[in-house]
Formats: C-alpha cells, structure tokens, sequence
C-alpha cells in the first residue's frame, strides 16, 4: 500500500466515481481515475435528502445489487492499484445496521474476487440516553431553525446519528484500514480525510471535497461519469473522469450553491469552509483550478445530530377524474369530500379531529405546490391522492375504507346524480407502514472528534 | 396587455431556475441568469427582495436570505421549509418543483425612454 504512512507529499489526488454508492458508473472512468494516479477513492453512501423513512427505519434506499456491482468496481480497482477506499454514511442514513449491511456486501464482492483488503467500520448511531447527558450538561444547541432541544424528543427517535468528521476516518487509515465504511459522516469529511492526513491545507481539502460529493455534478456530463480532484498546497484543480465531459469554472463554482443554504460558508465539525475568495480558472477546456479557499478553525468542535421518529401510520388511497363536469368545480368538489371524510370518518369510526390526520391531494390540479400553484383553470385529468395518518395502521386504513365509497361515487356539489371514478387499483387502499419525520437539527459539542463513534475492524469475522 | 407580447417572467431571463432542500429544513433556489442585463433586473432589490420572496412562498420576510453574486450571474435564496420533509402534508419531498413561483415572476420591461 503506498503512501499509508505520514510521509509528505506534494499532492493528494482524490477520486470520486459518483454521488452515491449505487448509483452506478461506467468502470472505465474508474480505471482513468486510477491511471491519472489517484491516492484515494471516496464516495458517499447516503443523504437525508430522500427523506426520514431511511433513517427512521434504518432502511438503505439502494438495492444490494447496486451496492454490491458498485463495491466489486471500486474495491478491484483500488486492490489493484494498492490504494484506500473510503465510504461515508452507508446505507443511505448511515446508521449501525447500515454500516454492517454495506460490510456484508463488500465481505461477498471481495471474496468472489479474491480480494484481502482489511475492512474498518465506523459507527455513528447514538444513544438518547447519553446525548440526555450532553443535554443536561447544556453541551447540545439548536441549529436554526428548529429550537432548543428537549429530553423527550431524543427518546421519541427510533434512530439518531452524528455526522462524523474526517478524524474518525484519519485514524482508521493510519490503523492500517485499506477500506473505510463509516456511518453517517458529513458529504465531505468522505473525501476530504485522506487529504488531510496527508498535510494539504484544509481550505482547498474541504472546497474540493464540497466539489466532489457529487461526482460528476461539477461537470458538463454529470451521467458520464465522476471526477478527479487534486489538491496541493495552493488550491486544487478538478477534472471529469470521462474524456468527454468538462469542468468549467462555472461549473465549479455553481456547484458550490447546490443543496447548500448559504453559498459561501460550510459548517464543518471543526471549523467553517469560507469560498467567499475563492478564484476558479480554466487550466484548459477540461480542467479548473481553484486557489484562495479558506477554512476558519472553530473554537468548539460540534457534531451535528439527526433523528427521525414515527409520527404515525399512513394508508394510501388513489382514484382518478376524467369527467370534464368534475374538472370544472374540481375545488368544491375536494372541499365537500374533506368535509365528507370527516363527517364519516366522525359516523363510523367516531374519531375526534384531532385522532386522525389526511391530506387530499389532486395531481394534475394543484397536488405540488398547493396553495402556492399559480395557474388556475380546468385541468385535463386529476388523480385523487388521499392520505391518512394515524397512531396505528389499523386506523389508518379503517379512515381509508371508510373514504372508500367517496373516492368513488362523490358527485360535486351542483351533480344530481353520483358518478363512478376511476380507482387505479384493487383494493385501492396501500397501506405505507409508519410515517417518519426529522426531528434533530442540533450539535454537540465534543472534546474529541472521535468520542461520539465506535470503530471495528472486519477481518476477524472472515476465514 | 397587449395579446401580441407574451408577459415577460424571471424564467425568461435564465438558464435555468432551480429547487432542492438544503437538509430536511431548509429550502433553497438558484436563479441562474443568462447574462448581465438580466442579472441586473434579477438582483435589483426593488424587483426582488426579502418581501416578495415571503409573498410568493407565504414565509416570514424576516428568514428569508438571499445572496446575490455577480461573478456567477446568480441569485440564491433560501428559507426554512415551510413543510416539513416528509411529513404527511409534504408534497415534495426533495422541494425540487418549489421553484415554479419564483420562475413565474413577472418581469417588468425595463424602461428605455
């Protein structure tokens, strides 16, 4: 393995084959990535950004088959050329039994290859019981726009994790991990480890690494492939893996908008990324270079929490309107079934307002954007989507049956006689299972980067 | 208004015009104008500001930052989502189709007398 140890060099080339494990690459731009001398392969595993569902039920968005098919990529290339892998927040939301699930795919890809990379995993899942502690001790704050944190919101989590910084990686590196699979860490900390602990300065490390979660996203061609980063003491330039897309320094700089609330500064574990001097130049038609990024060390280093609880269970139900006399009063026609599903739902089931929740929403009318759709006017075709929330599913889908008749036969308000939409399945209730929210957008403050994770390493448990 | 000319909108200004969370409580959008004039109409703050961000998302003025850069020809804006990610009155989980209002804004033409 080259360049495990703390030796210094002059430059760290970080390759990043794409935004998401699973999400699939050609192996060629992996190979370029490689021949271009890379030191490192880093790509991110998950994201909140698909919702609460995967991190409250600890369940990966990706199919094994991707993870696996985009390990065997990943693992073979950096087998070969004797350099580490590093994934972040695996299993979408990084919880423990993600972590494990991205391991067990990575312990079958390396044994159908022949492949003995030692395997470090790095977890991030939480306690509610210990962060009380931190609490109490006045250690955990409120990042806007949520407020002050309280004990029974860290208990109603069914799962929270802290987003690590790139320590936890750094150390796992110089223990000798050729194959780095963490929970949740920060988009960055994923790519930005390696070259840290190599010595580059960390404002160009976590400006490229900000440039590089998501692979190809900075290029001309996102679906061509990923991209190279190389970062040295003065900056660091970037270039897409495939021959046939391009960086451009507004491509570059573009990116560092993305998914980002504020453009100019990043909250990190140890300190703020600042871009605000940052000068990107073309080196050539391909390839940018970008010098003057800055990173202000902190005085309190922070790890940043996330938690999702149930809110309830939901029961889908999905029926359709093609009749243009419906259209045209289409807004009395879903006030008089709201007003019908609660006084039914009252009838029958004889539960108050407060015991139940739905949302009517009319696809093809005003279902996105709601109250803010600006157009107005008689759609074509809407697709009634009724959803309900409840404690338990039983109810949720009793509401459901209960709308059933509704969903199917409910005339407008001036019809004298019923009409019969179109359900779109049988039964045309779905029950989802439990709801989730986020509820934790706080930080901790901590002593040491690595206090709030657990590190393991995997070749034990292989033969 | 004349039939002949098609109201002008924010839309027809840019390349493109952009939503996505930015976390589970964080809306954010990016007007990406196609060149200076419309950078400058984009970001004159007598066109667009705090206020008629609030109106268009019915947010309080008060949380909504916007961040105008030149060098780029952008104008980003960002507010806490209104709805939360994944709740059950969440109608867009990644807050990717909330650029729409924005998108429609209605340009006045400048005046050239």
């Amino acid at each position: 393995m080259r360049n495990m140890d703390s030796e210094p060099v002059q430059s760290v080339r970080v390759l990043a084959p794409s935004g998401m494990l699973g999400a699939g690459w050609d192996h060629a731009t992996v190979e370029r990535g490689i021949a271009l001398g890379a030191d490192v392969i880093s790509i991110d595993g998950g994201s909140t950004d698909s919702g609460p569902y995967y991190l409250g039920s600890a369940t990966p968005k990706t199919t094994a088959k991707a993870v696996a098919r985009d390990l065997r990529s990943l693992l073979t290339a950096a087998a070969d050329a004797g350099i580490p892998v590093i994934v972040g927040s695996c299993g979408t939301s990084g919880t423990d039994s993600g972590v494990d699930w991205v391991a067990g795919i990575a312990a079958e890809v390396m044994a159908e290859e022949g492949l003995d990379l030692r395997v470090a995993k790095i977890y991030s899942e939480q306690n509610a019981a210990e962060l009380k502690e931190h609490l109490n001790a006045g250690r955990i704050h409120p990042l806007p726009p949520l407020g002050e944190l309280r004990a029974e919101t860290l208990e109603s989590c069914t799962h929270i994790v802290g987003a690590m910084g790139h320590e936890p990686i750094v150390e796992a590196l110089r223990a000798g991990a050729q194959v780095v699979l963490a929970g949740r860490a920060t988009d960055t900390a994923v790519a930005a480890a390696y070259p840290l602990m190599k010595g580059m300065p960390a404002g160009p490390t976590w400006h490229a690494a900000k440039i590089v979660e998501c692979g190809g996203q900075c290029t001309s061609d996102p679906r061509a492939g990923g991209v190279l980063a190389t970062i040295d003491a003065g900056g660091f330039t970037i270039e897409p893996l495939a021959p046939t897309a391009a960086c451009t320094p507004r491509l570059v700089a573009a990116h560092m908008l993305y998914e980002t609330a504020n453009p100019f500064e990043m909250r990190e574990p140890d300190g703020t990324l600042d871009v605000r001097d940052a000068k990107y130049t073309a080196v050539d038609d391909r390839i940018v270079r970008v010098e003057g990024s800055r990173f202000h060390v902190a005085d309190q280093y922070t790890i940043k929490l996330e938690g999702a609880r149930i809110t309830g269970y939901e029961t889908m139900s999905f029926s359709a309107i093609r009749d243009p006399l419906i259209l045209a009063d289409i807004d009395a026609w879903a006030d008089l079934m709201r007003t019908m599903i609660t006084q039914r739902v009252g009838q029958t089931l004889g539960l108050a307002d407060d015991e139940y929740a739905f949302d009517l929403r009319l696809y093809g009318h005003n279902a996105v954007l709601d109250d803010l759709e600006p157009e107005s006017g008689p759609p074509r075709e809407v697709g009634v989507m009724l959803l309900v929330n409840a404690p338990d599913q039983a109810t949720a889908t009793a509401v459901a049956k209960v709308a059933n008749p509704l969903m199917l036969h409910l005339p407008t308000p001036g019809m004298n006689y019923l009409p019969s939409l179109a359900f779109a399945s049988s039964p045309a209730e779905v029950e989802r299972g439990a709801a989730y929210e986020f509820v934790l957008h706080h930080v901790v403050d901590c002593d040491s980067p690595t206090s709030l994770f657990r590190r393991e390493f995997e070749e034990e448990t292989r033969a | 208004m004349p039939e002949t000319t098609a109201a002008r909108t924010l839309a027809d200004l840019a390349h493109e015009v952009r939503a996505k969370n930015a976390g589970p409580f964080w809306v954010t959008m990016e007007v990406f104008l196609r060149d200076d004039e419309g950078y400058r109409i984009a970001a004159d703050e007598s066109f667009l500001d705090e206020r008629v961000i609030a109106e268009l998302y019915r947010v309080e003025a008060s949380t909504v930052q916007i961040f105008r850069i030149p060098s780029l020809r952008v104008v980003k804006i960002s507010f806490p989502r209104p709805v939360g990610q994944g709740s059950l009155r969440d109608r867009d989980m990644h807050a990717g189709q909330h650029h729409v209002p924005l998108a429609r804004l209605p340009v006045t033409r400048p005046e050239r007398a």
